[in-house]
C-alpha cells in the first residue's frame, strides 16, 4: 500500500544522476525559491481536522505547513489525516495530529539542498523560509522535478539560440568581405591548460555552423600548434584564427627560438622536445606532420634566433558558405 | 557496443561523472603518444592509452573521441577528471594492462579505428 506513495516522488539514483550532468548542475545553479510553490494553503494550529480534509480534497494537496505567528511550527499531511479518520476525530485541532519542529529550507539555497533533506529525513515536502525564518513557500520532490525540467528546456533553447544566431552571423552582415577574426595568447610551458585555446576554436566553429569534420580537423590542427608554442617557444605566442565565409585561415606566432632547420622540422618523427615533454605524451616529431594532413595548405616561415609564423588554412566546401551569393 | 558493455568486459571503474553509458563506440584505438592519436584515430572511437594528464582529455575532444580508458590501474590527476567531466568525455580506469584490454575488446567485436596512413615513415631510420 505504500507503491501509491513512492511512485509519487520521482527518486533520483546514483545511476540516473550520471546520465543527467545538465540535471546535476541546475540542482546547484537554481535557487529553492525559483521552484517552490508560492501561493500555498496554510492552516493555524487552532483549525479543525476538518478544514484540512476539504481543503486537501478541493485543492488536491497531501500536506500543509501549519502556523502560527508567521513561523512554521509544524506540518499537516495526507498521513495524519488518515489517522484523524480512523480515529473518526475530525473535530479535533490541527495541532492535534501535526507533526511538530519541521525540517526547513531556505528559498536561497540551492534545489540540491533541498534534494538531500528529502533523502535524509525522508519527507516529502519542506516548508520554505526566508532568512528571517518566514514562511514564503512550500517545496516538494514534484516541484524539483519540474522546476528542473523547465531549466532543462530552457537552457537547450538558449544554446540552440546561440548556434542559430552565430550560424547566421554571416548572413546578416553586409560587407564586400566580412571576417571574423579570434586571438588567444599562449603561455609558454603551461602544459594544464594546454589546448584550452584550441578547445576554444573548435566550439567556436561549432557554433558558427561548421560541420564535424571541418572543426574536428581545424581542432586538431589548432592543438598541435597550440602544443608547439608551450613546448617550444621563449615566450608563448599567439594563435590567430580568422572566419570566413569560404576559409579558416588559423596563424601561429612566436618571436623565438626559431627553427634552424625547416626541412628537418616537417620530417616525421623529427624532434627536438626534451625527455620530460615525451612523458607527456608530444614531441613524437609528428606536430607539424599532423597539421599538414589536416589543413589543405600551410605556410611555415622561421628565422633561427628571430621567431616562427606558422599558417594554416582549410577550404569551406561552397554550400556553407552560400549566404553571399546573388 | 555501448560503454556500459565495455565497462564489464574490462573490469573497469567509470572515474568520471558526467557520462551517457548508452553511446555506442564504433571502434578502438590504443596509444601514449597523443600526436599518433591525433594523427591516425577516427571519429567516435575508444581512446586506450597508459597517458593520463589532461592532454589527454584535450586529445580526445580534439579527435572526437567517445570515450576514454586509462590501462595498469592509474590515478589521473585531479585536473584530469575535471577537464574530462567538464568536456563529458566518459573516463574508465582499469587494472589491466594495455595488451589485454585491447585483445578483450577486440575478441568481443569491436574493430580497430586507427587510420593507416600510407606515406608514413617514422623518421627513425634516419
Amino acid at each position: 500500500m505504500t507503491s501509491q506513495t513512492s511512485s509519487q516522488g520521482i527518486r533520483i539514483t546514483d545511476s540516473v544522476a550520471e546520465n543527467i550532468t545538465r540535471v546535476e548542475e541546475l540542482a546547484y545553479e537554481l535557487k529553492v525559491e525559483e521552484v517552490m510553490t508560492a501561493q500555498l494553503k496554510i492552516f493555524s494550529p487552532d483549525d479543525q481536522m476538518n478544514d484540512v480534509y476539504e481543503t486537501f480534497r478541493d485543492a488536491r494537496i497531501s500536506g500543509a505547513p501549519v502556523v502560527e505567528n508567521n513561523i512554521v511550527i509544524g506540518v499537516i499531511s495526507m498521513e495524519d489525516l488518515m489517522k484523524c479518520l480512523k480515529s473518526v476525530d475530525l473535530e479535533a485541532p490541527v495541532s492535534k495530529y501535526m507533526s511538530r519542529l519541521p525540517v526547513t529550507v531556505r528559498g536561497s539555497e540551492p534545489v540540491v539542498e533541498a534534494l538531500k533533506l528529502f533523502v535524509t529525513t525522508k519527507h516529502g515536502r519542506l516548508p520554505v523560509v526566508n532568512d528571517q525564518g518566514e514562511l514564503i513557500g512550500i517545496i516538494t520532490k514534484g516541484d524539483v522535478t519540474s522546476g528542473l525540467l523547465r531549466a532543462l528546456q530552457r537552457s537547450y533553447q538558449e544554446e540552440e539560440l546561440r548556434r542559430y544566431r552565430a550560424s547566421h552571423l554571416f548572413e546578416d552582415i553586409n560587407s564586400d568581405r566580412t571576417s571574423l577574426i579570434l586571438r588567444y595568447h599562449i603561455k609558454p610551458r603551461d602544459f594544464t591548460h594546454g589546448g584550452t585555446a584550441s578547445s576554444n576554436i573548435k566550439r567556436a566553429l561549432l557554433r558558427l555552423g561548421a560541420n564535424q569534420i571541418i572543426a574536428r580537423r581545424c581542432g586538431i590542427a589548432a592543438y598541435e600548434a597550440e602544443m608547439n608554442l608551450i613546448i617550444h617557444s621563449n615566450h608563448g605566442g599567439v594563435i590567430r584564427v580568422e572566419i570566413e565565409p569560404h576559409q579558416i585561415t588559423m596563424r601561429a606566432t612566436d618571436d623565438g627560438p626559431g627553427i634552424k632547420d625547416i626541412k628537418l622540422a616537417m620530417k616525421p618523427g623529427y624532434s627536438t622536445a626534451s625527455e620530460e615533454i615525451r612523458e607527456l605524451g608530444f614531441g613524437a616529431g609528428m606536430g607539424l606532420v599532423n597539421i599538414s594532413r589536416c589543413v589543405d595548405s600551410m605556410k611555415l616561415d622561421s628565422t633561427w634566433g628571430k621567431g616562427t609564423v606558422l599558417e594554416m588554412r582549410i577550404n569551406l566546401p561552397a554550400s556553407q558558405s552560400g549566404s553571399d551569393s546573388p | 557496443m555501448n560503454i556500459s558493455d565495455i565497462i564489464v568486459l574490462i573490469d573497469g571503474t567509470l572515474i568520471s561523472t558526467s557520462t551517457n553509458l548508452k553511446r555506442e563506440v564504433k571502434g578502438g584505438f590504443g596509444a601514449d603518444l597523443m600526436s599518433d592519436v591525433l594523427a591516425t584515430i577516427q571519429p567516435e572511437a575508444l581512446l586506450i592509452t597508459g597517458l593520463c594528464n589532461p592532454q589527454v582529455v584535450r586529445t580526445a575532444q580534439m579527435a572526437d573521441v567517445a570515450a576514454i580508458i586509462l590501462v595498469r590501474g592509474k590515478i589521473p590527476p585531479k585536473e584530469t577528471i575535471t577537464l574530462a567531466n567538464q568536456e563529458n568525455i566518459p573516463f574508465i580506469s582499469t587494472n589491466h594492462g594495455m595488451y589485454e584490454v585491447c585483445g578483450r575488446l577486440f575478441k568481443a567485436g569491436l574493430p580497430s579505428l586507427e587510420q593507416q596512413i600510407l606515406d608514413g615513415s617514422c623518421g627513425c631510420e634516419g
